[in-house]
């Protein structure tokens, strides 16, 4: 054995060779690597975040006119019944032409006088939706007809868009449905305080609106149809789930079937929410005849989904009570059934809500499998209260942004960012909720 | 302690590794306590002791493996050759090239037999050719009494071979960057009474080149391997001294009830 | 609709059973529990069973094979009453309730559990079959192997999958491309550098990301990452003037990918025992050395296993392309062009008013089931490489 004939002089160790120079250089690249990967990480979040909020916080405020309105008795209930059945007659043209009068007062009175502007020009900044919403206050309230009343309606899609920059006067010059002295005007009424920007509660309770009134379109039946949608997976995949888990964890035998099981719920967790779609589609209504758009169809959908989420995280929590006291009920007598019911279940049960609750903000969020169940329907009916209405049409919030990203109008798209902001609301109070849990509940054995 | 100390003096001039106060601290335990201890070359020191009393965490001290742990802290002096290792322009990295350490539990990477090998000399570029490399791996081999067992499947995975056998491996691959000390973490406990014997016999052999420092919890492996016994208790050195008297003449009370087995 | 209202009636008269059924027991025993095999309890539960099981079958046939008629109605009560009545007859000291009541439940238990294959079955079969019909109609042949995806309303369609294929394959390479480097660095500092601190703060900034639901990774496509693709690169290099491309969908894919990736790493790169690291450091490695040399090939399986599955979830996704590719069926190699991918057209022929006999619709079905088939064995294939690396470090 001769020596080994390493060329490694014993040197000092307070001196650093070259190598040893170039391979912390090395090292704190690879570190840099990492932190640069991470903030990239964080840079897209803050980017994605940075985007929706820029163009969707707009859509919680929304340009009205602010207008006294005489409701004539002549134009608007010429019986004088004030019987809702005969006023029904008068349609939204009928109030249109009350609330231009009203309009055109105003802006006479005003001292408004801008080149070029028609009549048509001045009734053309309201929104076409404001007549019915009128007419809809009127017939629920006929005792309002003669007299005359403050009121603020909406404004036109464009006039919103040039109070929120994103009309200019030189894009108005190229568009058919607003001309520069609209702009004028609107900027002259907001000088004198007959038009402004206010906080847009319609948004979140209005329905969706057809696609030349953006200015009108609210959030209201998809809030609502998401919440049945909830409702059915929450009354659907806990029952469900926290019983299967209950058998693979506390009952289940070493065989086939188990194994069978198991390998499902694994592979189903990773399966593409679209192809639950299909299966929706297919089985639910083609099938078992269900109707198309309705929440009920969705939550069964989203429940498959979410089942395999909820049967892992309820499992983890039932693994983490430990087998000391399930022995300990078993040798009081129990029988296993009840060891589990009266003694695991219960400890487990933070940590399956917890993982419940994650699983409705997957669900929440989930839109592809809803655009094969008809959910993409234009639906503007509110659905009635449950149980009838899980099978009204409804719309979802996931849904509903897709739609308003299909229309061609660009004030659709701060929309749809809005929606955004309401669904991440959403997702971050009940993650919030999940992580306050956690905290709350948690116990370490 | 100052008995043990006088009783073997520390000349400095001929120890290869010198140790002076040191302290180690976990998050709110103190590990070690206030060492003084001189390493001699060339010999093997046994460090014993009940499980828990610090002495691995002292053998970390000698090569700043505890720098990986982010709850330690570590002050006082460890001099090797006189230099101290927490000396700010020393280099971890090149510090432990010279001070090679041998685990617990047999660890080899799940690589080949020469790549486990040849791991050391790579990273720290030692060889320059292929050729030297391969005859470092030779070398290494030969020098941990495994050569004649692997020559044939060099290319194996390392995992393959038996606990004995990944033992030697480590050892190889442990001086094959050319260390002048070797430190060893418990490295038998792991292991089967025959393949403790031949590493036993490994080490016996190494003390001709290296500085051995072995942690062991058998007293009678101390007794058989080493030279020099340092006795370890609830984080401070104890007594330390020739192998033979200190288990045939303790100094220290707390040493004999250890030896005699009524603590540990 | 007169469905629910009849579960709702079962429902009451089970509580009512239940009530009955344990006062009943009471009863029976003179008042003393220690009389009864079983606590009042059971007894109550045992009625309810024995009440709401055959009425509730009952009632999912009946809905099954049509709506639900009155006289449906009147006979699942009926039945319902009948089994409540024909229970409680049955209730007496010795009856064993608790033993019929846990056996029941395990029954139900095991249902439940069966849900999960119930689901699988239902995916497969209910696209086989419409596979089926779509074959009989066009052939199999063609679909998998024409390079042209035109699909008429008139009819004579071509619907050659390869075309759907290459844009679900480029746009997942390129979100794979984006992601596995990001996330996997993202990962590596996470276990091997990062203060617990830094750890804390930031791993759940990255999981963030991964609970951003699609659509609004589409959108954020749609109004943010194309305008910026088309007007900075795609059109001054002259390579393309959509905003939808396959790397506007990849990117933004990737983006959604990298929590996905990271987390997955990290599991894996955590379960590298700690005595290889050692070992490593040991020798004189530096953390970097250690990592590349020793951790990730180590780690290798468990990552490739990662991959595969980020591969999956990348070509089954569906919102962000369908905003962010286009709806053009190409075979192109510049990723600055707009493409489609199946997800996309499995979207687009089965929205809207759908004629279940045409082939263009009936083609969704087919496009499911392959993509299914390719996730599928991704995902299987993947999970058999985890489990197995899991198994060697445990």
């Amino acid at each position: 054995m001769s020596d080994i004939s390493c060329p490694a002089p014993a040197q000092s160790l307070l001196k650093r060779g070259d190598r040893t120079a170039r391979r912390h250089a090395a090292e704190a690249r690879f570190r840099a690597c990492g932190l640069g990967a991470i903030l990239i990480g964080l840079a897209a979040l803050a980017v994605l975040l940075a985007s929706v909020l820029t163009s969707g916080l707009g859509a919680f405020r929304q340009s009205y006119i602010h207008l006294p309105i005489h409701l004539s008795e002549a134009e608007l209930d010429q019986s004088g019944t004030r019987d809702t059945e005969v006023m029904k007659k008068v349609t939204t043209i009928g109030y249109g032409k009350v609330i231009d009068k009203a309009l055109a007062e105003a802006v006479a009175q005003a001292g408004i006088a801008i080149d070029g502007l028609t009549d048509d020009d001045i009734s053309g900044i309201i929104s076409r939706e404001a007549a019915a919403q009128v007419r809809d206050m009127v017939l629920s309230n006929p005792d309002l007809i003669g007299e005359t009343i403050d009121l603020s309606v909406l404004a036109n899609g464009r006039i919103d868009g040039y109070l929120k920059g994103r009309v200019t006067a030189e894009s108005a010059a190229l568009d058919s449905n607003v001309s520069p002295a609209q702009l004028q005007l609107a900027d002259a009424m907001m000088e004198r305080g007959l038009l402004s920007l206010d906080f847009n509660a319609a948004f979140l309770t209005a329905p969706d609106a057809s696609d030349q009134r953006p200015e009108a379109a609210g959030l209201g039946v998809a809030i609502l149809g998401s919440a049945y949608m909830m409702l059915i997976v929450l009354a659907l995949a806990l029952p469900i789930g926290v019983a299967a888990s209950i058998y693979l964890e506390e009952f289940a035998p070493k065989n086939r079937l188990t194994d069978l099981i198991e390998v499902n719920i694994a592979n189903l967790a990773a399966v593409p929410s679209i192809v639950f779609g299909i299966l929706g589609l297919a089985i639910f209504i083609n099938f078992a005849g269900l109707p198309q758009s309705a929440p009920v169809v969705g939550g069964l959908v989203l429940t498959l989904m979410t089942l395999p989420t909820i049967i892992i995280a309820t499992r983890a929590s039932l693994k983490a009570v430990p087998p000391s006291i399930r022995e300990a009920a078993l040798g009081l007598g129990a029988s296993r059934m009840q060891a589990v019911f009266h003694h695991v279940l219960p400890l487990a049960a933070p940590g399956i809500l917890t993982g419940t609750i994650l699983g409705l903000a997957q669900a929440l969020g989930e839109t592809a499998p809803l655009l094969l169940i008809g959910m993409v329907a234009f639906v503007r009916e509110y659905p009635a209260a449950p149980p009838e209405g899980l099978f009204d049409p409804a719309s979802a919030l996931p849904v509903q942004i897709y739609n308003w990203t299909q229309r061609a109008d660009p004030a659709f798209v701060e929309r749809a960012s809005g929606a955004i902001i309401v669904l991440l609301a959403f997702l971050l109070v009940m993650n919030a909720a999940a992580i306050l849990l956690r905290r709350r509940f948690e116990r370490r054995w | 302690m100052k008995d043990t100390l006088t009783e073997t003096p520390a000349t400095t001039d001929t120890a290869k590794i010198a140790v002076r106060g040191l302290q180690v601290h976990y998050a709110d335990t103190h590990a070690v306590r206030d060492v003084d201890v001189d390493i001699p070359d060339k010999a093997v020191t046994a460090l014993i002791g009940p499980s828990g009393c610090g002495k691995s965490t002292f053998l970390r001290c000698l090569n700043r493996m505890n720098d990986t742990i982010p709850a330690a802290r570590v002050t006082g002096e460890v001099r090797i050759d006189g230099e101290d290792i927490h000396d700010p322009r020393v280099d971890p990295v090149q510090l432990r090239a010279k001070v090679g350490m041998v685990f617990q539990k047999p660890n080899p990477f799940p690589k080949s037999i020469r790549d486990n090998v040849a791991y050391g000399p790579k990273i720290h570029g030692l060889t320059r050719t292929r050729a030297e490399l391969d005859e470092v791996v030779e070398k290494s081999l030969r020098r941990a009494a495994l050569w004649d067992e692997v020559k044939d499947r060099l290319n194996a995975p390392g995992t393959g071979l038996s606990g004995g056998q990944q033992q030697r491996l480590c050892i190889a691959r442990a001086i094959a960057t050319a260390p002048e000390i070797l430190l060893m973490d418990e490295p038998c406990s792991a292991l089967d009474p025959i393949a403790t014997a031949q590493i036993e016999e490994l080490i016996d052999e190494l003390r001709n080149r290296f500085a051995v420092v072995i942690v062991t919890h058998s007293m009678q492996q101390a007794a058989r391997v080493s030279q020099r016994t340092a006795f370890f208790h609830l984080g401070r050195m104890v007594e330390y001294g020739d192998t033979g008297e200190l288990f045939t003449n303790p100094a220290d009370p707390r040493t004999e009830s250890y030896i005699s087995g009524r603590i540990g | 609709m007169s469905a629910i209202w009849t579960l709702l009636t079962l429902l009451i008269l089970a509580a009512l059973g239940f009530a009955l059924g344990r006062a009943r027991a009471l009863a029976s025993a003179g008042g003393d529990i220690r009389a009864l095999h079983s606590l009042p309890g059971h007894y109550g539960w045992a009625t309810v069973l024995f009440t709401l099981v055959p009425a509730l079958s009952l009632l999912a046939l009946l809905t099954m094979a049509a709506p639900l008629t009155p006289a449906g109605t009147v006979a699942v009560v009926a039945l319902a009453l009948a089994a409540l009545a024909w229970s409680l007859r049955r209730i007496a000291p010795d009856f064993r309730a608790r033993r019929t009541v846990e056996r029941g439940v395990l029954v139900l238990l095991v249902l439940a559990a069966c849900v999960a294959i119930a689901t699988t079955a239902g995916i497969v079969l209910s696209m086989l079959f419409e596979t089926q019909n779509f074959f009989a109609q066009y052939g199999w042949r063609d679909f998998f192997l024409s390079t042209t995806w035109a699909p008429r309303f008139q009819g004579n369609s071509d619907l050659g999958i390869l075309p759907l294929l290459w844009g679900t394959l480029y746009v997942s390479f390129i979100a794979l491309v984006f992601a596995v480097p990001v996330g996997l660095f993202a990962a590596i500092y996470m276990a091997e550098y990062a203060s617990r601190r830094f750890r804390a703060i930031v791993k759940p900034g990255i999981e963030v990301l991964a609970g951003i639901p699609t659509i609004v990774y589409g959108l954020f496509a749609l109004i943010t990452v194309g305008p910026l693709l088309r007007d900075y690169f795609a059109q001054p290099l002259g390579v393309g003037s959509s905003g939808s491309s396959v790397m506007t969908a990849g990117l933004v894919m990737g983006i959604m990918l990298i929590p996905f990736v990271s987390s997955l790493s990290d599991d894996i790169i955590a379960q590298v025992p700690q005595s290889l690291r050692d070992g490593s450091l040991g020798l004189g490695a530096t953390r970097s050395e250690t990592i590349c040399q020793v951790i990730l090939p180590a780690a290798l399986p468990g990552i490739v296993g990662a991959v595969l599955l980020a591969a999956s979830r990348a070509i089954g996704e569906t919102m962000i392309v369908v905003l962010g590719a286009g709806a053009a069926a190409k075979l192109s190699l510049n990723p600055f062009e707009a493409m489609t991918t199946i997800t996309v057209k499995i979207v687009s022929q089965l929205t809207g008013d759908s004629d279940f006999a045409a082939p263009e619709t009936l083609v969704a079905f087919a496009l499911g089931l392959t993509l299914f088939a390719i996730t599928l064995c991704l995902n299987v294939l993947a999970l058999a490489i985890v489990r197995k690396y899991r198994e060697q470090y445990e």
